[in-house]
Protein backbone atom coordinates (compact mmCIF):
# COMPACT_ATOMS: atom_id res chain seq x y z
CA UNK A 1 0.00 0.00 0.00
CA UNK A 2 1.26 3.49 -0.76
CA UNK A 3 2.48 5.44 2.23
CA UNK A 4 2.55 8.92 0.74
CA UNK A 5 -0.34 9.00 -1.68
CA UNK A 6 -3.92 7.87 -1.68
CA UNK A 7 -4.16 5.98 -4.96
CA UNK A 8 -2.01 3.50 -6.83
CA UNK A 9 -2.60 5.19 -10.19
CA UNK A 10 -0.96 6.41 -12.28
CA UNK A 11 2.04 4.14 -12.12
CA UNK A 12 5.08 4.04 -14.37
CA UNK A 13 5.01 1.30 -16.99
CA UNK A 14 8.65 0.32 -17.54
CA UNK A 15 10.16 -0.37 -20.95
CA UNK A 16 12.92 -2.95 -21.43
CA UNK A 17 15.51 -0.14 -21.21
CA UNK A 18 14.05 1.48 -18.07
CA UNK A 19 13.21 -1.75 -16.22
CA UNK A 20 16.53 -1.87 -14.28
CA UNK A 21 15.75 1.54 -12.76
CA UNK A 22 12.41 0.30 -11.41
CA UNK A 23 14.01 -2.98 -10.29
CA UNK A 24 16.41 -0.76 -8.35
CA UNK A 25 13.71 1.28 -6.62
CA UNK A 26 12.00 -1.96 -5.57
CA UNK A 27 15.25 -2.80 -3.77
CA UNK A 28 15.28 0.77 -2.40
CA UNK A 29 18.26 1.72 -4.55
CA UNK A 30 18.32 4.79 -6.81
CA UNK A 31 20.10 3.93 -10.05
CA UNK A 32 21.49 6.26 -12.71
CA UNK A 33 23.25 5.51 -15.97
CA UNK A 34 26.83 6.34 -16.90
CA UNK A 35 28.31 6.19 -20.39
CA UNK A 36 31.86 5.17 -21.30
CA UNK A 37 32.80 8.86 -21.47
CA UNK A 38 31.79 9.24 -17.82
CA UNK A 39 28.57 11.22 -18.38
CA UNK A 40 26.00 10.40 -15.70
CA UNK A 41 22.37 10.96 -16.65
CA UNK A 42 18.70 10.45 -15.82
CA UNK A 43 16.00 9.45 -17.00
CA UNK A 44 17.08 6.08 -18.32
CA UNK A 45 17.80 5.96 -22.04
CA UNK A 46 19.37 3.69 -24.63
CA UNK A 47 21.96 6.37 -25.49
CA UNK A 48 23.80 9.06 -23.54
CA UNK A 49 22.16 12.47 -24.09
CA UNK A 50 25.53 14.19 -24.01
CA UNK A 51 27.42 12.10 -26.57
CA UNK A 52 25.00 9.44 -27.93
CA UNK A 53 27.24 6.62 -26.69
CA UNK A 54 25.36 3.37 -26.29
CA UNK A 55 27.97 1.84 -24.00
CA UNK A 56 26.24 2.41 -20.70
CA UNK A 57 26.32 1.01 -17.19
CA UNK A 58 24.12 1.45 -14.13
CA UNK A 59 25.54 3.19 -11.07
CA UNK A 60 23.93 3.66 -7.69
CA UNK A 61 23.22 7.24 -6.67
CA UNK A 62 23.81 8.50 -3.13
CA UNK A 63 20.13 9.41 -2.86
CA UNK A 64 21.10 12.92 -1.77
CA UNK A 65 20.31 16.11 -3.62
CA UNK A 66 19.00 19.64 -3.39
CA UNK A 67 15.68 21.17 -4.33
CA UNK A 68 15.98 22.94 -7.72
CA UNK A 69 12.35 24.04 -7.80
CA UNK A 70 8.90 23.00 -6.60
CA UNK A 71 5.26 23.86 -6.56
CA UNK A 72 2.45 23.09 -4.17
CA UNK A 73 -0.52 21.62 -5.99
CA UNK A 74 -3.53 23.22 -4.25
CA UNK A 75 -5.87 21.74 -6.84
CA UNK A 76 -5.39 18.23 -8.23
CA UNK A 77 -3.18 18.12 -11.32
CA UNK A 78 -5.32 15.20 -12.49
CA UNK A 79 -8.32 13.37 -11.04
CA UNK A 80 -5.94 10.68 -9.72
CA UNK A 81 -4.54 13.13 -7.21
CA UNK A 82 -7.83 14.59 -5.97
CA UNK A 83 -7.37 13.21 -2.46
CA UNK A 84 -3.69 14.14 -2.23
CA UNK A 85 -3.92 17.93 -2.35
CA UNK A 86 -2.07 19.87 -1.21
CA UNK A 87 1.07 18.06 -2.26
CA UNK A 88 4.54 19.20 -3.26
CA UNK A 89 5.83 18.47 -6.78
CA UNK A 90 9.59 18.82 -6.94
CA UNK A 91 12.52 18.91 -9.30
CA UNK A 92 15.48 17.51 -7.41
CA UNK A 93 19.07 18.09 -8.45
CA UNK A 94 20.87 14.91 -7.49
CA UNK A 95 24.35 15.02 -5.97
CA UNK A 96 25.62 13.27 -9.12
CA UNK A 97 24.28 16.09 -11.33
CA UNK A 98 21.12 14.92 -13.10
CA UNK A 99 17.70 16.27 -12.21
CA UNK A 100 14.60 14.22 -11.57
CA UNK A 101 10.91 14.87 -11.01
CA UNK A 102 9.56 13.71 -7.66
CA UNK A 103 7.39 14.63 -4.71
CA UNK A 104 8.51 16.02 -1.37
CA UNK A 105 7.15 14.21 1.68
CA UNK A 106 7.50 14.51 5.45
CA UNK A 107 7.60 18.30 5.15
CA UNK A 108 4.97 21.01 5.63
CA UNK A 109 4.37 22.83 2.33
CA UNK A 110 5.18 26.11 4.07
CA UNK A 111 8.61 24.82 5.07
CA UNK A 112 9.76 24.06 1.54
CA UNK A 113 12.70 26.15 0.32
CA UNK A 114 14.57 26.01 -2.97
CA UNK A 115 18.12 24.82 -2.31
CA UNK A 116 17.14 22.71 0.70
CA UNK A 117 19.04 19.46 1.11
CA UNK A 118 17.04 16.33 0.42
CA UNK A 119 17.31 12.57 0.69
CA UNK A 120 15.45 9.87 -1.16
CA UNK A 121 12.71 7.87 0.54
CA UNK A 122 11.07 4.91 -1.15
CA UNK A 123 7.34 4.29 -1.28
CA UNK A 124 6.27 0.74 -2.12
CA UNK A 125 3.11 1.77 -3.94
CA UNK A 126 2.32 -1.75 -5.17
CA UNK A 127 4.11 -5.09 -5.10
CA UNK A 128 5.53 -4.27 -8.50
CA UNK A 129 6.31 -0.54 -8.28
CA UNK A 130 8.24 1.54 -5.77
CA UNK A 131 8.38 5.30 -6.31
CA UNK A 132 11.32 7.42 -5.16
CA UNK A 133 10.20 10.47 -3.20
CA UNK A 134 12.36 12.96 -1.33
CA UNK A 135 12.28 14.41 2.18
CA UNK A 136 14.47 16.95 3.97
CA UNK A 137 17.90 15.45 4.65
CA UNK A 138 18.33 14.05 8.14
CA UNK A 139 14.58 13.74 8.76
CA UNK B 1 11.69 30.44 -58.59
CA UNK B 2 14.90 31.35 -56.83
CA UNK B 3 15.54 27.71 -55.92
CA UNK B 4 18.19 26.00 -53.91
CA UNK B 5 21.76 27.07 -54.58
CA UNK B 6 23.18 23.61 -53.96
CA UNK B 7 24.90 24.72 -50.78
CA UNK B 8 23.56 22.04 -48.42
CA UNK B 9 25.06 18.56 -48.67
CA UNK B 10 24.47 15.00 -47.48
CA UNK B 11 27.61 13.91 -45.65
CA UNK B 12 26.63 10.73 -43.83
CA UNK B 13 24.05 7.97 -43.70
CA UNK B 14 22.99 5.08 -41.53
CA UNK B 15 20.73 2.19 -42.30
CA UNK B 16 19.50 -0.93 -40.63
CA UNK B 17 19.45 -3.92 -42.95
CA UNK B 18 15.82 -4.74 -43.73
CA UNK B 19 14.78 -7.97 -42.04
CA UNK B 20 11.57 -9.91 -42.40
CA UNK B 21 11.68 -11.38 -38.90
CA UNK B 22 13.52 -8.95 -36.63
CA UNK B 23 15.43 -10.47 -33.74
CA UNK B 24 14.96 -7.43 -31.53
CA UNK B 25 12.50 -4.67 -30.74
CA UNK B 26 12.92 -0.90 -30.31
CA UNK B 27 11.07 1.84 -28.55
CA UNK B 28 10.77 4.69 -31.06
CA UNK B 29 13.09 7.03 -29.17
CA UNK B 30 15.77 4.34 -28.96
CA UNK B 31 15.67 3.70 -32.70
CA UNK B 32 15.96 7.44 -33.44
CA UNK B 33 18.94 7.64 -31.08
CA UNK B 34 20.75 4.67 -32.61
CA UNK B 35 20.21 5.87 -36.17
CA UNK B 36 21.41 9.34 -35.13
CA UNK B 37 24.55 7.86 -33.55
CA UNK B 38 25.39 5.75 -36.61
CA UNK B 39 24.75 8.52 -39.14
CA UNK B 40 26.87 11.04 -37.23
CA UNK B 41 29.64 8.46 -36.90
CA UNK B 42 29.52 7.92 -40.68
CA UNK B 43 29.63 11.68 -41.22
CA UNK B 44 32.48 12.18 -38.79
CA UNK B 45 30.42 14.80 -37.00
CA UNK B 46 29.71 15.07 -33.28
CA UNK B 47 26.57 15.10 -31.21
CA UNK B 48 27.00 18.84 -30.59
CA UNK B 49 26.99 19.61 -34.32
CA UNK B 50 23.31 18.71 -34.67
CA UNK B 51 20.87 21.65 -34.60
CA UNK B 52 18.07 20.48 -36.87
CA UNK B 53 15.72 17.52 -36.75
CA UNK B 54 13.44 16.13 -39.47
CA UNK B 55 11.67 12.93 -38.49
CA UNK B 56 8.69 10.70 -38.98
CA UNK B 57 6.13 10.22 -36.25
CA UNK B 58 6.95 9.06 -32.76
CA UNK B 59 4.71 6.37 -31.31
CA UNK B 60 6.23 6.88 -27.86
CA UNK B 61 4.80 10.39 -27.65
CA UNK B 62 1.21 9.44 -28.34
CA UNK B 63 1.34 11.44 -31.56
CA UNK B 64 2.22 14.84 -30.11
CA UNK B 65 5.39 16.77 -29.29
CA UNK B 66 7.78 14.54 -31.25
CA UNK B 67 10.46 17.25 -31.60
CA UNK B 68 10.33 18.05 -27.88
CA UNK B 69 10.63 14.40 -26.92
CA UNK B 70 13.44 13.82 -29.41
CA UNK B 71 15.57 16.85 -28.57
CA UNK B 72 15.30 15.93 -24.89
CA UNK B 73 16.09 12.25 -25.41
CA UNK B 74 19.00 12.95 -27.78
CA UNK B 75 20.20 15.88 -25.70
CA UNK B 76 20.33 18.31 -28.62
CA UNK B 77 19.12 21.85 -29.20
CA UNK B 78 17.27 22.15 -32.50
CA UNK B 79 16.76 25.38 -34.44
CA UNK B 80 14.49 23.72 -36.98
CA UNK B 81 12.32 20.70 -36.20
CA UNK B 82 9.63 19.08 -38.23
CA UNK B 83 7.61 15.90 -38.29
CA UNK B 84 7.41 15.08 -41.99
CA UNK B 85 4.23 13.24 -42.92
CA UNK B 86 4.43 12.58 -46.65
CA UNK B 87 4.01 8.82 -46.80
CA UNK B 88 6.59 7.22 -49.07
CA UNK B 89 7.92 10.68 -49.93
CA UNK B 90 8.77 11.41 -46.30
CA UNK B 91 12.49 10.64 -46.79
CA UNK B 92 12.87 12.95 -49.79
CA UNK B 93 10.62 15.53 -48.14
CA UNK B 94 12.78 15.50 -45.02
CA UNK B 95 15.97 16.07 -47.02
CA UNK B 96 14.33 18.90 -49.04
CA UNK B 97 13.25 20.61 -45.81
CA UNK B 98 16.72 20.16 -44.33
CA UNK B 99 18.31 21.73 -47.41
CA UNK B 100 15.88 24.68 -47.29
CA UNK B 101 16.53 25.27 -43.61
CA UNK B 102 20.30 25.03 -43.98
CA UNK B 103 20.48 27.36 -46.99
CA UNK B 104 18.41 29.91 -45.11
CA UNK B 105 20.72 29.61 -42.15
CA UNK B 106 17.98 28.41 -39.81
CA UNK B 107 20.16 25.46 -38.85
CA UNK B 108 23.50 24.06 -39.96
CA UNK B 109 23.38 20.29 -39.44
CA UNK B 110 20.12 18.41 -39.60
CA UNK B 111 19.37 14.79 -38.84
CA UNK B 112 16.72 13.26 -41.12
CA UNK B 113 15.53 10.01 -39.56
CA UNK B 114 12.71 7.64 -40.44
CA UNK B 115 12.18 4.09 -39.29
CA UNK B 116 9.66 1.29 -39.12
CA UNK B 117 10.65 -1.14 -36.41
CA UNK B 118 8.75 -3.45 -34.10
CA UNK B 119 8.13 -2.08 -30.61
CA UNK B 120 8.30 -4.32 -27.57
CA UNK B 121 4.98 -5.79 -26.54
CA UNK B 122 3.08 -3.12 -24.64
CA UNK B 123 2.61 -4.51 -21.12
CA UNK B 124 -0.50 -2.39 -20.65
CA UNK B 125 -2.03 -3.86 -23.79
CA UNK B 126 -2.36 -0.27 -24.95
CA UNK B 127 -5.62 -0.10 -23.07
CA UNK B 128 -7.00 2.30 -20.53
CA UNK B 129 -4.95 0.96 -17.61
CA UNK B 130 -2.29 3.51 -18.43
CA UNK B 131 -4.46 6.58 -18.48
CA UNK B 132 -1.93 9.29 -19.03
CA UNK B 133 0.48 9.44 -21.91
CA UNK B 134 1.53 6.76 -24.33
CA UNK B 135 3.63 3.89 -23.11
CA UNK B 136 7.27 4.78 -23.71
CA UNK B 137 6.78 8.50 -23.14
CA UNK B 138 9.42 9.58 -20.62
CA UNK B 139 6.95 12.11 -19.19
CA UNK B 140 4.38 9.37 -18.67
CA UNK B 141 6.93 7.26 -16.86
CA UNK B 142 9.03 9.76 -14.92
CA UNK B 143 6.77 12.79 -14.36
CA UNK B 144 3.09 11.77 -14.22
CA UNK B 145 3.38 9.20 -11.38
CA UNK B 146 4.57 12.03 -9.11
CA UNK B 147 1.58 14.22 -9.89
CA UNK B 148 3.56 16.27 -12.39
CA UNK B 149 0.71 16.23 -14.91
CA UNK B 150 -0.44 18.91 -17.34
CA UNK B 151 1.23 22.30 -17.70
CA UNK B 152 0.31 24.35 -14.64
CA UNK B 153 2.82 22.70 -12.30
CA UNK B 154 5.70 23.27 -14.71
CA UNK B 155 5.19 27.01 -15.13
CA UNK B 156 4.63 27.31 -11.38
CA UNK B 157 8.02 25.70 -10.79
CA UNK B 158 9.59 28.07 -13.30
CA UNK B 159 8.00 31.02 -11.46
CA UNK B 160 9.32 29.79 -8.10
CA UNK B 161 12.82 29.26 -9.44
CA UNK B 162 12.80 32.68 -11.12
CA UNK B 163 11.67 34.38 -7.91
CA UNK B 164 14.42 32.53 -6.05
CA UNK B 165 17.12 33.67 -8.46
CA UNK B 166 15.97 37.20 -9.28
CA UNK B 167 13.06 38.15 -7.05
CA UNK B 168 9.52 38.60 -8.36
CA UNK B 169 6.33 39.56 -6.56
CA UNK B 170 2.84 38.16 -7.03
CA UNK B 171 1.66 41.69 -7.90
CA UNK B 172 4.26 42.02 -10.66
CA UNK B 173 2.99 38.84 -12.29
CA UNK B 174 -0.60 39.96 -11.79
CA UNK B 175 0.07 43.22 -13.67
CA UNK B 176 0.39 41.20 -16.89
CA UNK B 177 -3.07 39.68 -16.44
CA UNK B 178 -4.60 43.05 -15.53
CA UNK B 179 -3.23 44.99 -18.52
CA UNK B 180 -4.15 42.20 -20.90
CA UNK B 181 -7.69 42.21 -19.50
CA UNK B 182 -7.88 45.95 -20.18
CA UNK B 183 -6.99 45.13 -23.79
CA UNK B 184 -9.69 42.45 -23.90
CA UNK B 185 -12.35 44.97 -22.84
CA UNK B 186 -11.81 46.49 -26.30
CA UNK B 187 -12.00 43.16 -28.12
CA UNK B 188 -15.54 41.88 -28.68
CA UNK B 189 -14.17 38.43 -29.56
CA UNK B 190 -12.44 37.94 -26.19
CA UNK B 191 -13.81 35.32 -23.76
CA UNK B 192 -13.19 37.52 -20.70
CA UNK B 193 -14.05 41.21 -21.06
CA UNK B 194 -14.80 42.44 -17.54
CA UNK B 195 -12.03 44.70 -16.20
CA UNK B 196 -9.95 43.31 -13.31
CA UNK B 197 -7.36 44.80 -10.97
CA UNK B 198 -4.30 43.40 -9.20
CA UNK B 199 -6.36 42.44 -6.13
CA UNK B 200 -8.79 40.45 -8.27
CA UNK B 201 -5.88 38.39 -9.54
CA UNK B 202 -4.32 37.93 -6.12
CA UNK B 203 -7.69 37.07 -4.55
CA UNK B 204 -8.40 34.39 -7.13
CA UNK B 205 -7.58 30.90 -5.83
CA UNK B 206 -4.01 29.65 -5.93
CA UNK B 207 -4.02 26.63 -8.23
CA UNK B 208 -0.32 25.71 -8.05
CA UNK B 209 1.91 27.92 -5.92
CA UNK B 210 2.52 30.70 -6.79
CA UNK B 211 0.08 30.88 -9.73
CA UNK B 212 -3.47 32.13 -9.22
CA UNK B 213 -6.44 31.17 -11.32
CA UNK B 214 -6.41 34.50 -13.20
CA UNK B 215 -2.78 33.94 -14.19
CA UNK B 216 -3.64 30.74 -16.03
CA UNK B 217 -5.20 30.36 -19.48
CA UNK B 218 -8.76 29.16 -19.87
CA UNK B 219 -9.00 26.35 -22.41
CA UNK B 220 -11.72 27.00 -24.98
CA UNK B 221 -12.61 26.21 -28.57
CA UNK B 222 -11.72 28.16 -31.67
CA UNK B 223 -9.57 28.21 -34.78
CA UNK B 224 -7.54 30.50 -37.02
CA UNK B 225 -5.89 30.59 -40.43
CA UNK B 226 -3.28 32.78 -42.10
CA UNK B 227 -2.43 33.19 -45.78
CA UNK B 228 1.23 33.74 -46.67
CA UNK B 229 2.16 34.62 -50.25
CA UNK B 230 4.93 36.04 -52.43
CA UNK B 231 5.88 39.68 -52.67
CA UNK B 232 4.43 39.79 -56.19
CA UNK B 233 1.01 38.59 -55.06
CA UNK B 234 1.20 40.55 -51.82
CA UNK B 235 1.37 43.78 -53.82
CA UNK B 236 -2.04 42.95 -55.28
CA UNK B 237 -3.55 41.83 -51.97
CA UNK B 238 -6.70 43.37 -50.46
CA UNK B 239 -4.95 44.53 -47.28
CA UNK B 240 -1.55 45.92 -46.42
CA UNK B 241 0.97 43.04 -46.58
CA UNK B 242 2.83 42.09 -43.40
CA UNK B 243 6.21 40.86 -44.50
CA UNK B 244 7.86 38.17 -42.44
CA UNK B 245 11.30 39.68 -42.14
CA UNK B 246 12.78 37.53 -39.38
CA UNK B 247 12.29 34.19 -37.72
CA UNK B 248 14.02 31.93 -35.25
CA UNK B 249 13.29 28.64 -33.56
CA UNK B 250 14.74 26.61 -30.70
CA UNK B 251 13.76 23.42 -28.89
CA UNK B 252 15.77 21.62 -26.24
CA UNK B 253 13.37 19.53 -24.16
CA UNK B 254 9.78 18.64 -23.44
CA UNK B 255 9.55 17.91 -19.71
CA UNK B 256 10.40 21.02 -17.73
CA UNK B 257 12.61 18.92 -15.43
CA UNK B 258 15.08 18.56 -18.30
CA UNK B 259 14.97 22.21 -19.37
CA UNK B 260 18.67 23.12 -19.23
CA UNK B 261 17.77 26.21 -17.17
CA UNK B 262 14.40 27.33 -15.77
CA UNK B 263 15.41 30.98 -15.94
CA UNK B 264 17.66 31.24 -19.03
CA UNK B 265 15.01 29.98 -21.40
CA UNK B 266 15.32 28.76 -25.00
CA UNK B 267 13.26 31.84 -25.92
CA UNK B 268 16.50 33.82 -26.17
CA UNK B 269 17.99 31.70 -28.94
CA UNK B 270 14.79 31.95 -31.01
CA UNK B 271 14.28 35.69 -30.50
CA UNK B 272 17.91 36.69 -31.06
CA UNK B 273 17.89 34.90 -34.40
CA UNK B 274 14.61 36.52 -35.45
CA UNK B 275 15.78 40.05 -34.62
CA UNK B 276 19.20 39.50 -36.21
CA UNK B 277 17.63 38.14 -39.40
CA UNK B 278 15.19 41.06 -39.57
CA UNK B 279 17.81 43.68 -38.80
CA UNK B 280 15.24 45.18 -36.44
CA UNK B 281 15.97 46.70 -33.04
CA UNK B 282 13.81 45.93 -30.01
CA UNK B 283 13.04 49.64 -29.74
CA UNK B 284 11.48 49.59 -33.22
CA UNK B 285 8.76 47.13 -32.17
CA UNK B 286 5.29 48.73 -32.10
CA UNK B 287 3.48 45.68 -30.73
CA UNK B 288 4.76 42.72 -28.73
CA UNK B 289 2.53 39.72 -29.39
CA UNK B 290 3.85 37.23 -26.85
CA UNK B 291 2.65 33.74 -26.06
CA UNK B 292 0.92 33.94 -22.69
CA UNK B 293 -0.17 30.61 -21.30
CA UNK B 294 0.69 32.04 -17.87
CA UNK B 295 1.78 35.40 -16.54
CA UNK B 296 5.26 34.04 -15.83
CA UNK B 297 5.66 33.02 -19.49
CA UNK B 298 5.16 36.64 -20.56
CA UNK B 299 7.69 37.94 -18.02
CA UNK B 300 10.35 35.48 -19.16
CA UNK B 301 9.61 36.24 -22.81
CA UNK B 302 9.97 40.01 -22.27
CA UNK B 303 13.31 39.33 -20.68
CA UNK B 304 14.79 36.65 -22.92
CA UNK B 305 13.48 38.27 -26.11
CA UNK B 306 15.55 41.25 -25.03
CA UNK B 307 12.94 43.91 -24.18
CA UNK B 308 14.51 44.29 -20.74
CA UNK B 309 17.58 43.01 -18.91
CA UNK B 310 17.87 39.70 -17.10
CA UNK B 311 16.02 39.82 -13.82
CA UNK B 312 14.22 43.06 -14.72
CA UNK B 313 10.92 41.77 -16.09
CA UNK B 314 8.97 42.40 -12.88
CA UNK B 315 10.10 46.00 -12.74
CA UNK B 316 9.53 46.40 -16.50
CA UNK B 317 5.84 45.49 -16.33
CA UNK B 318 5.36 47.71 -13.29
CA UNK B 319 6.89 50.69 -15.08
CA UNK B 320 5.14 50.24 -18.41
CA UNK B 321 1.53 50.41 -19.50
CA UNK B 322 1.06 47.24 -21.54
CA UNK B 323 -2.35 48.19 -22.91
CA UNK B 324 -3.25 49.45 -26.36
CA UNK B 325 -3.18 52.97 -24.89
CA UNK B 326 0.19 52.40 -23.27
CA UNK B 327 3.87 52.96 -23.92
CA UNK B 328 4.57 49.26 -24.52
CA UNK B 329 1.53 47.71 -26.21
CA UNK B 330 1.49 43.97 -25.65
CA UNK B 331 -1.09 41.32 -26.51
CA UNK B 332 -3.61 43.96 -27.50
CA UNK B 333 -6.25 41.28 -28.23
CA UNK B 334 -6.21 40.40 -24.54
CA UNK B 335 -3.71 37.59 -24.92
CA UNK B 336 -4.76 34.04 -24.38
CA UNK B 337 -5.31 34.88 -20.70
CA UNK B 338 -8.33 36.99 -21.65
CA UNK B 339 -8.99 36.23 -25.33
CA UNK B 340 -8.96 32.47 -24.67
CA UNK B 341 -6.67 29.60 -25.58
CA UNK B 342 -8.23 27.39 -28.24
CA UNK B 343 -5.61 24.65 -28.10
CA UNK B 344 -2.90 25.16 -30.68
CA UNK B 345 -4.98 27.89 -32.31
CA UNK B 346 -4.29 29.91 -29.15
CA UNK B 347 -0.81 30.72 -30.38
CA UNK B 348 -2.20 31.73 -33.76
CA UNK B 349 -4.14 34.54 -32.07
CA UNK B 350 -0.86 36.40 -31.55
CA UNK B 351 -0.37 36.40 -35.32
CA UNK B 352 -3.96 37.28 -36.29
CA UNK B 353 -3.88 40.18 -33.82
CA UNK B 354 -0.56 41.33 -35.28
CA UNK B 355 -2.11 41.39 -38.74
CA UNK B 356 -5.25 43.20 -37.58
CA UNK B 357 -3.08 45.87 -35.95
CA UNK B 358 -0.74 46.13 -38.95
CA UNK B 359 -3.73 46.64 -41.26
CA UNK B 360 -5.55 49.12 -39.04
CA UNK B 361 -8.48 46.81 -38.40
CA UNK B 362 -8.20 46.36 -34.63
CA UNK B 363 -11.23 48.51 -33.82
CA UNK B 364 -11.30 50.26 -30.45
CA UNK B 365 -7.92 48.83 -29.50
CA UNK B 366 -6.19 49.98 -32.71
CA UNK B 367 -2.69 51.32 -32.11
CA UNK B 368 -2.02 54.76 -33.54
CA UNK B 369 1.11 53.45 -35.20
CA UNK B 370 1.80 49.81 -35.97
CA UNK B 371 4.44 48.93 -38.55
CA UNK B 372 6.63 46.40 -36.78
CA UNK B 373 5.43 43.48 -34.65
CA UNK B 374 7.34 40.89 -32.68
CA UNK B 375 5.46 37.60 -32.34
CA UNK B 376 6.55 34.78 -30.07
CA UNK B 377 5.14 31.27 -29.79
CA UNK B 378 5.91 28.90 -26.95
CA UNK B 379 5.00 25.22 -26.78
CA UNK B 380 4.91 22.41 -24.26
CA UNK B 381 6.60 23.12 -20.94
CA UNK B 382 8.70 26.12 -22.02
CA UNK B 383 9.88 23.70 -24.72
CA UNK B 384 9.34 24.71 -28.34
CA UNK B 385 10.12 28.37 -29.09
CA UNK B 386 9.45 30.26 -32.32
CA UNK B 387 9.90 34.00 -32.88
CA UNK B 388 8.77 36.11 -35.84
CA UNK B 389 9.35 39.72 -36.82
CA UNK B 390 6.60 41.14 -39.05
CA UNK B 391 6.74 44.43 -40.88
CA UNK B 392 3.96 46.21 -42.70
CA UNK B 393 4.94 48.04 -45.87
Amino acid sequence: MPKYRTTTEPLPVPTPVTQPFWDGTREHRLLLQRCDAGHVFFYPRSHCPRCLSNRLEWVEASGRGTLYSYTIARRPTSPDFEQDVPFVIAVVELEEGPRMTSRLVEVEPGEVRIGMRLEVVFDDVTDAVTLPYFRPAGT
Amino acid sequence: MRGLRGEAAIVGIAEFAPVRRPDRTWMGLEAYAELARLALEDAGLGHDDVDGLMTGHLADSGGLFAPGHLTEYLGIGSHFSEVVDLGGATGAGAVLRAAMAIELGLCETALCIVHTLPRPKNPTGGGPTFRMGAWGSPMGEFDYPFGAVGQNYAYAMIANRYAYEYGLTDAQRAKVAVDQRTNATANPKAVFRDPIDIDDVLNSPVIVDPLHMLEIVMPCFGGAAVVVTSKEKAKRARHRPAYIVGGGEYTTHLSVTYDPSFTETPIRAAADRAFAMAGVKRSEVDLASLYDCYTITVLLTLEDAGFCGKGEAGKFVEEHDLTYRGDFPMNTHGGQLSFGQAGMAGGMSHITEAYLQLTGRAGDRQLRRCDTVFVHGNGGLMSEQVSLVLRGE
